[in-house]
C-alpha cells in the first residue's frame, strides 16, 4: 500500500476525506444559495433563468459542478461506509444508553441519508428536467434605455439549439433573450404542499447535519485552538445551522405562499 | 551475632565508595550470553516494570507477570505525593548524605546502612530517567522542576506530579516495559498469578502461574526469578492497598526457603479517610504532601459538638505543632499516626465515630497561597474573599485530585471544611530478606521494591517508596544480577516438563482443588475481614504481649475454620475471582501469625512497631539498641513453626541517637 | 451524611465467558448505605449470593481510589455512572435513590471482548502503547532532569493529557467504540514534551495503525468520550492527534 492509500484508509484519513469533501460542499451551499436568491427577484425569472444558463454553460463552473456531483456521492457513500465500519466496532449493543453527546452528532448518517434522498428528489425535479427534458421557453424583452424587462412565454412546441438565444433589435432599442423557463418550473413545483413540506423538513436535516458537520470537519483536520475554535463553532451554528437552511427553506415557502 | 545463613554481601570500603567500586568490579554477562538467559519478573509495579524494561534493554529475555488486566494497573499507580531525590535543586543544603541520613533516622535505625546509601546515591538518576521518559513532573514558570517537602526532612527534595506522582512514574516505567514488549524482548503475561516457585538443585528456576482468564496452570522457566509483588498491608483487610494486593508470591517464596525479614514492621499512615461503616472495603490515603499545607488539630475540649469552622482558633489544639515544634506537621508518619491515636483515645477525636482528627487547609490557603497569588497579581490589600478565591486556585493545582477524591468519598467539600482523617495501614517495611544484591536466601530468587525488607527500617519516610522501587528496578538489579547470572551462562533453559515443574504444578493443583472442595459456608472475603480485625486490634498501631499472644491463637483458630468451612463458588478452570481471593486469604492467614510472632519477639518499640510496654514517659517509642539492633529473618520450617535468624545491623557512618523531631 | 438505607434493584449483565451469549439478570440489594461506594454495594450483593450458594458477579476493580483504571461498569447508560469526572469505584450510593433500578453492563466494543460478566479484555490498549506510546530511552542514558526546561503551560498540558488512566470509558461511551481519546492522550503528552520529539512522527503513525488493527471505530467528533472521561481528558488532544498524524503522514520520509 502506498503511503497515500495507507493514510487515507486509516481511521483518521477516512475522516479527513469526509472533512475535506464536507467543507467543499459547505462552500457549494453558500454559492448555490446566493445564486438561488435570484428567485426572489421580481423580474419574471429573468435573472434566475439567465443565471441557470450561465451555471450550466460556463466551462469552469461546469468542471466544478461535476466535481461537486462526485463529492456529494463520495461524501455520502464514504460516510455510509465509515458508519458501517463503525458499527462493526460494537457488535453487541447496550441495553440502555444515556449518551452525553448531541443526538445530531450521533446521527450524521441518518441525517446524511435524508439529505441524499433530498438531493436526488431535488435534482430530478429541476436539474434533470433542465438538462434532459423539454421545458417551455420564455422570451425576455429588455428596453435598453429604461432597463425595463417584460416577458412572454414561447409557444408550447418551441425549441432552440442553444441554451440562451440573445438578439438585439436596434430599431426598437431592445434586447431579446430566449431561455428555458426554469423559474416557471420552480414556481409550479412549489405549489405542491407535499413537496414544500419535504423541502422544509430536509432543511432541518441540513441544519443539524451542518451544525455538527462544519465544526467537526475542522476537528478532523486537527484545526482546533482555544482562540479560534469558538468562532468556528459560532459559524457552525449561526451560518450553517440557521441562516443557510432558513435561506433555502424560504424558497419553497415563498413560492407556495406568494406566487 | 549475625546468623551464618545471612550473608548480606555488603562490599568493603567507605560508605560513599561501596556502590561505585562494586559496580566496577562486579562480574558481567557478555551481550551474546544475555540473549540466552531468561528472567522471570513477577509484578509490574515500579520495581517490576522498571526491572523488566531495564533487563530487556540489556539483552536478557524477560517474562513479566501481573495479576491485573494490564501492567499499568499495579498499585504503585496510586502513590500520590511524590518521590525523593537528592538533587539539591532548591539549594537548601540537600545531599546524598543527608538523604541517606534522613532515611536511616526516619527508619528508626533498623535498616541496612549500605543499601540506604546506595538508594540515596541513585536517587538523582531516577529523576533524570523519568524525565527523559516523558514523566510530566510539576514545573515552575521558568521550566524547572519543582519540589515540595515531606515528613521527616527539613529540605525540599520531593518531586511530584500533582497528587498523581505514582501514576506518572508507573506509566513511565510501563511505557518502557511496553516498548520492550513491542520489541519482543519482554513477553508479558497479564491476568496471570504466580502460585508457586520451582526450585531445582537449590536454585529458583521458574514459576507456576495460573492464567486467571482460563483458570489453567502454566509453567515458566527462568534462570532467575524476580519477585516485585509489592507489600502485604492487605493482611489487615482494610488498608490503602489495592483490593488485589497480596502476599502470595512472596509467601510461596518464603515457604520454599526465602527468609522473611521484619514481618511486623508495618506503616500506619496518619492521613487517611476514616472508616465510615461495616461495608467498607478499603481505605483511601490522603497524601502526606497535604501536611505541607494542612494543619492537624483537634478541639481542646473533650466531646466537642460544634462544627469545625465554628471552633475559634484559641480552642484548637494543633498537637503536632505543640509537641514537635521543629518538624511540626511534618513529623514522620509513625509519630504523626501515634499522636492522632493518642488524642482520639484521650477523647478529643472528632466526627461521628470520634476516631478522626482535622486536617485544615484554611490557614495556608489564605495566608500562604492566597497572599502569594495576590501579590503576584498586584492586588493590594486583598479582602478575605479574594484571598480565599486565589488560594483555592493554587490549592486546586497542587492537590485538586485529592480534594475531589475526598469529596467523592465523604460527601464533604475540603475547600470549605477541614478534612477528617485517621491513620490506616499503608505500607509494609518488612518483606523478603535480601542481601546487597537484592537476592533472597534462595539462590536465583530476588525481591525488589516493597516486596523486600531492605531500605526503610522500621518506618518509611514519605516519598521514599517510589524512590526505592525505581532504584531497585532501574539501577540496582541490572547490575547486581550479573553477580549470579555470570555463573549461569552454561545453564541451558530447563524444559518445563522437568520433574520439578511437574511436581510443583501438581501441588498447586491439589491446593486449588482442596480450596474448591471444602464446600463450606463462608466466603473468602468474610475470613479476610475477620483476620483483618484481629490484626488491626492486636498487631496494629499499638501492640502488647497479651494481645499478640491472643492474636496468634485466634489466627490459628481462624485458619482451621477457614480450611473447614470455606466456600468457593465457580470452577477451577474458568475466570474465578473467588478462587483467586481464597488462595490469597489462605496465605494471609499464615503471614498474620508470623507477623504477630515477630512483633511479640521484638520487645522494644521502634518506628511503626510500637509495643506499649516499651515507651518513654512522654509516650515516645523506646528503642532497645542493645538487644534489638538486628533484622529478624524468619525461616519457615512447617506450619506455625519458624526459626529466627538475626542480621545484626552496624552503623559506621551514622551516630545512633534517639529520634528527635522536637 | 445520611443514615437511611436504601433498596436498590439491579439488572446486571451475566455472561459465562467470551464465547457464550449473555443476558441481563435481576438482583435486589437491601440495606444499601448512601456512604457505600458502588463497588461496595456489589461486594455486599456478592456476599449474599455466595451465602445463597449462587455465583457472584464478576467485575474488575483494584485500587478503588479512581486511579488504576481497572473498574469498568456501564451504569444506566453511562460509563462509570451518572457523575462527571468519577470512576465507578468513586461513585457512591448517595448518587442514587431508594427503589432505583440500575442497569449495569460491561464496556462493549469488538476490541474489548467480554471475559466474564462485567469483565472485559483491554489488552488492546497495551498493544497500542507497545506500538509507540513511549520515549525510546534506555535506562542510564538520561541527562540531568533540568537540562531541558519545559514551560509551565506546556508541562501542565502534557500532565493533563498524561492523567489518562486507560480505563476505556472513552471507548465504551463512543458510539463508534473509538479509542481516539486514549491514543490522543498519550500522543499529545509526548508530542508536547521535548523528550518525545525525536519519535514524534513515527509514534503518531504506528499508534494509529495499531489502534485501527485492533478494530476500534473512527472518531466522529461527538465528544461523548471526553464528556464521560473520569479524568476529563480534553478533545484538544484528539485534534492534536489528527494534526500529528496528518503532519507525519505528509512529511515523514517513507
Amino acid at each position: 500500500m502506498s503511503w497515500l492509500t495507507k493514510t487515507l484508509t486509516s481511521s483518521i484519513g477516512k475522516k479527513v476525506l469526509m472533512a475535506l469533501t464536507g467543507l467543499f460542499l459547505c462552500t457549494f451551499l453558500v454559492v448555490h444559495l446566493s445564486g438561488n436568491f435570484q428567485l426572489f427577484k421580481n423580474d419574471g425569472g429573468y435573472a434566475f433563468n439567465t443565471y441557470a444558463v450561465f451555471m450550466t454553460t460556463f466551462p469552469v463552473i461546469k468542471v466544478i459542478s461535476y466535481g461537486n456531483y462526485f463529492f456529494i456521492l463520495f461524501h455520502a457513500f464514504w460516510g455510509l461506509y465509515i458508519t458501517y465500519k463503525n458499527k462493526q466496532a460494537r457488535p453487541v449493543g447496550y441495553a440502555v444508553t444515556k449518551n452525553q453527546s448531541s443526538p445530531y452528532s450521533r446521527n450524521m448518517a441518518i441525517l446524511g441519508t435524508i439529505l441524499l434522498v433530498y438531493i436526488v428528489v431535488h435534482m430530478s425535479d429541476f436539474w434533470y428536467k433542465f438538462h434532459y427534458e423539454h421545458l417551455p421557453y420564455v422570451q425576455y424583452t429588455e428596453q435598453l434605455n429604461t432597463g425595463q424587462i417584460t416577458h412572454a412565454a414561447m409557444d408550447e412546441g418551441y425549441t432552440q439549439d442553444v441554451k440562451k438565444l440573445e438578439t438585439f433589435n436596434e430599431a426598437a432599442g431592445t434586447r431579446i433573450v430566449v431561455v428555458k423557463d426554469l423559474y416557471k418550473v420552480v414556481s409550479y413545483a412549489f405549489q405542491n404542499i407535499g413537496l414544500v413540506l419535504f423541502y422544509v423538513l430536509a432543511m432541518f436535516a441540513l441544519a443539524f447535519h451542518l451544525v455538527h458537520g462544519f465544526q467537526s470537519a475542522f476537528q478532523s483536520l486537527g484545526l482546533r485552538h482555544s482562540k479560534y475554535t469558538p468562532l468556528i463553532k459560532g459559524i457552525s451554528v449561526w451560518v450553517f445551522g440557521i441562516l443557510i437552511p432558513i435561506g433555502y427553506a424560504a424558497m419553497p415557502l415563498y413560492f407556495y405562499f406568494f406566487k | 551475632m549475625t546468623s551464618s545463613k545471612l550473608d548480606a554481601k555488603v562490599p568493603q570500603g567507605p560508605i560513599g565508595e561501596k556502590w561505585t567500586k562494586y559496580k566496577s568490579t562486579i562480574s558481567l554477562v557478555n551481550p551474546a550470553n544475555k540473549r540466552n538467559l531468561e528472567i522471570i519478573v513477577v509484578g509490574t509495579g515500579l520495581a517490576g516494570a522498571s526491572a523488566a524494561a531495564s533487563l530487556a534493554e540489556m539483552g536478557y529475555q524477560v517474562k513479566a507477570f501481573c495479576f491485573q488486566d494490564s501492567p499499568r494497573r499495579a498499585h504503585s499507580i496510586a502513590a500520590q505525593g511524590g518521590i525523593n531525590a537528592a538533587k539539591n535543586y532548591q539549594n537548601d543544603g540537600d545531599s546524598v548524605y543527608r538523604l541517606f541520613y534522613d532515611t536511616v533516622k526516619g527508619g528508626d535505625y533498623r535498616s541496612r546502612e549500605a543499601n540506604v546509601h546506595r538508594l540515596a546515591e541513585v536517587s538523582a538518576n531516577i529523576i533524570d530517567q523519568c524525565v527523559a521518559q516523558g514523566v510530566p513532573f510539576a514545573r515552575d514558570y521558568g521550566g524547572m522542576l519543582k519540589n515540595r517537602s515531606f515528613g521527616g526532612t527539613q529540605v525540599k527534595r520531593t518531586f511530584y506530579a500533582a497528587g498523581q506522582t505514582g501514576q506518572q512514574l508507573l506509566l513511565g516505567a510501563y511505557s518502557a516495559l511496553e516498548r520492550q514488549v513491542g520489541l519482543g524482548a519482554v513477553k508479558m503475561y497479564s491476568r496471570h498469578e504466580m502460585l508457586d516457585v520451582v526450585i531445582i538443585d537449590g536454585k529458583a528456576r521458574g514459576i507456576i502461574a495460573r492464567n486467571l482468564t482460563t483458570g489453567k496452570l502454566e509453567r515458566y522457566f527462568g534462570h532467575a526469578v524476580l519477585l516485585c509483588s509489592g507489600g502485604y498491608g492487605n493482611v489487615f483487610y482494610l488498608s490503602t492497598n489495592a483490593m488485589g494486593s497480596n502476599v502470595t508470591a512472596a509467601w510461596k517464596a518464603h515457604k520454599r526457603g526465602a527468609y522473611f525479614g521484619n514481618p511486623c514492621f508495618t506503616q500506619i499512615h496518619p492521613t487517611c479517610i476514616p472508616v465510615s461503616g461495616d461495608h467498607q472495603s478499603k481505605l483511601t490515603l490522603m497524601s502526606e504532601s497535604l501536611r505541607n499545607d494542612g494543619r492537624i488539630w483537634v478541639p481542646k475540649k473533650k466531646d466537642e459538638t460544634r462544627a469545625a469552622n465554628d471552633i475559634p482558633e484559641e480552642e484548637r489544639d494543633y498537637y503536632l505543632e505543640r509537641r514537635y515544634p521543629a518538624f511540626g506537621n511534618l513529623v514522620p508518619r509513625d509519630i504523626a499516626s501515634r499522636a492522632a491515636k493518642e488524642r482520639c483515645d484521650a477523647g478529643y477525636g472528632v466526627g461521628l465515630t470520634k476516631q478522626a482528627v482535622y486536617l485544615d487547609f484554611r490557614f495556608n490557603l489564605i495566608n500562604k497561597y492566597g497572599r502569594a497569588e495576590a501579590s503576584r497579581l498586584n492586588i493590594e490589600n486583598p479582602d478575605l474573599d479574594t484571598l480565599v478565591r486565589l488560594g483555592k486556585e493554587v490549592v486546586k493545582e497542587e492537590y485538586g485530585n485529592l480534594f475531589d477524591m475526598y469529596k467523592q468519598i465523604t460527601g464533604e467539600d475540603p475547600y470549605e471544611v477541614p478534612m477528617k482523617i485517621y491513620p490506616a495501614v499503608h505500607y509494609t517495611m518488612g518483606g523478603l530478606w535480601v542481601d546487597y544484591n537484592l537476592m533472597t536466601t534462595v539462590p536465583g530468587m530476588y525481591a525488589l521494591g516493597e516486596a523486600n525488607f531492605s531500605d526503610h527500617g522500621a518506618n518509611r519516610l514519605g516519598a521514599s517508596a517510589l524512590m526505592q522501587g525505581l532504584s531497585d528496578g532501574y539501577f540496582v538489579i541490572p547490575i547486581t544480577i550479573g553477580a549470579y547470572l555470570s555463573s549461569e551462562i552454561r545453564t541451558k533453559a530447563i524444559p518445563t516438563d522437568h520433574e520439578a515443574f511437574v511436581a510443583v504444578e501438581k501441588q498447586v493443583k491439589e491446593r486449588l482443588e482442596t480450596l474448591k472442595n471444602i464446600k463450606g459456608t463462608q466466603s473468602p472475603e468474610s475470613f479476610h475481614k475477620r483476620l483483618g480485625h484481629i490484626m488491626w486490634e492486636k498487631c496494629g498501631m499499638a501492640r502488647n504481649e497479651k494481645g499478640l499472644t491472643e492474636a496468634i491463637g485466634e489466627i490459628r483458630e481462624l485458619r482451621k475454620e477457614f480450611w473447614k468451612d470455606l466456600r468457593v463458588t465457580g470452577d477451577i478452570d474458568e475466570f474465578n475471582p473467588e478462587l483467586d481471593k481464597a488462595g490469597r486469604v489462605a496465605d494471609f492467614l499464615e503471614l498474620g501469625e508470623l507477623m504477630c510472632i515477630d512483633a511479640l519477639e521484638r520487645r522494644e518499640s521502634c518506628g511503626g512497631h510500637f509495643r506499649e510496654e516499651y515507651q518513654e514517659d512522654g509516650g515516645e517509642a523506646k528503642r532497645d539498641d542493645e538487644n534489638f539492633m538486628f533484622v529478624s529473618a524468619w525461616e519457615y520450617n512447617k506450619e506455625s513453626d519458624w526459626t529466627l535468624h538475626k542480621e545484626v545491623l552496624e552503623y559506621e557512618n551514622i551516630k545512633i541517637a534517639q529520634r528527635n523531631y522536637k | 451524611m445520611s443514615n437511611e438505607n436504601m433498596t436498590i434493584h439491579l439488572k446486571v449483565w451475566k455472561q459465562k465467558n467470551t464465547g457464550s451469549k449473555g443476558h441481563l439478570e435481576d438482583y435486589t440489594v437491601n440495606n444499601v448505605s448512601p456512604d457505600m461506594s458502588f463497588l461496595e454495594m456489589f461486594d455486599v450483593l456478592n456476599e449474599e449470593l455466595i451465602h445463597e450458594n449462587k455465583e457472584p458477579i464478576a467485575f474488575d476493580h483494584d485500587c478503588r481510589e479512581g486511579i488504576c483504571g481497572m473498574c469498568s461498569m456501564y451504569i444506566n447508560g453511562r460509563p462509570h455512572g451518572p457523575l462527571e469526572g468519577v470512576t465507578t469505584c468513586q461513585l457512591h450510593m448517595r448518587s442514587f435513590k431508594d427503589g432505583d433500578t440500575i442497569v449495569v453492563e460491561p464496556w462493549r466494543a469488538a476490541a474489548f471482548p467480554v471475559i466474564k460478566d462485567l469483565v472485559v479484555d483491554r489488552t488492546a490498549f497495551d498493544r497500542i502503547i507497545a506500538s509507540g506510546g513511549y520515549v525510546s530511552i534506555n535506562t542510564g542514558n538520561a541527562q540531568d532532569a533540568n537540562n531541558l526546561p519545559i514551560g509551565k503551560e506546556r508541562a501542565d498540558l502534557a500532565f493533563a493529557a498524561a492523567a489518562c488512566i486507560g480505563c476505556g470509558a472513552c471507548v465504551a461511551a463512543c458510539k463508534n467504540a473509538s479509542a481516539m481519546l486514549f491514543v490522543s492522550a498519550k500522543v499529545s503528552q509526548l508530542a508536547l514534551l521535548p523528550q518525545g520529539e525525536p519519535e514524534r512522527q513515527s509514534r503518531a503513525l504506528s499508534m494509529v495503525a495499531q489502534m485501527d488493527a485492533e478494530g476500534f471505530g473512527s472518531c466522529t467528533n461527538t465528544g461523548a468520550c471526553s464528556a464521560e472521561c473520569p479524568k476529563e481528558i480534553s478533545l484538544d488532544n484528539i485534534a492534536r492527534l489528527n494534526r500529528e498524524f496528518l503532519g507525519a503522514s505528509l512529511s515523514k520520509p517513507e
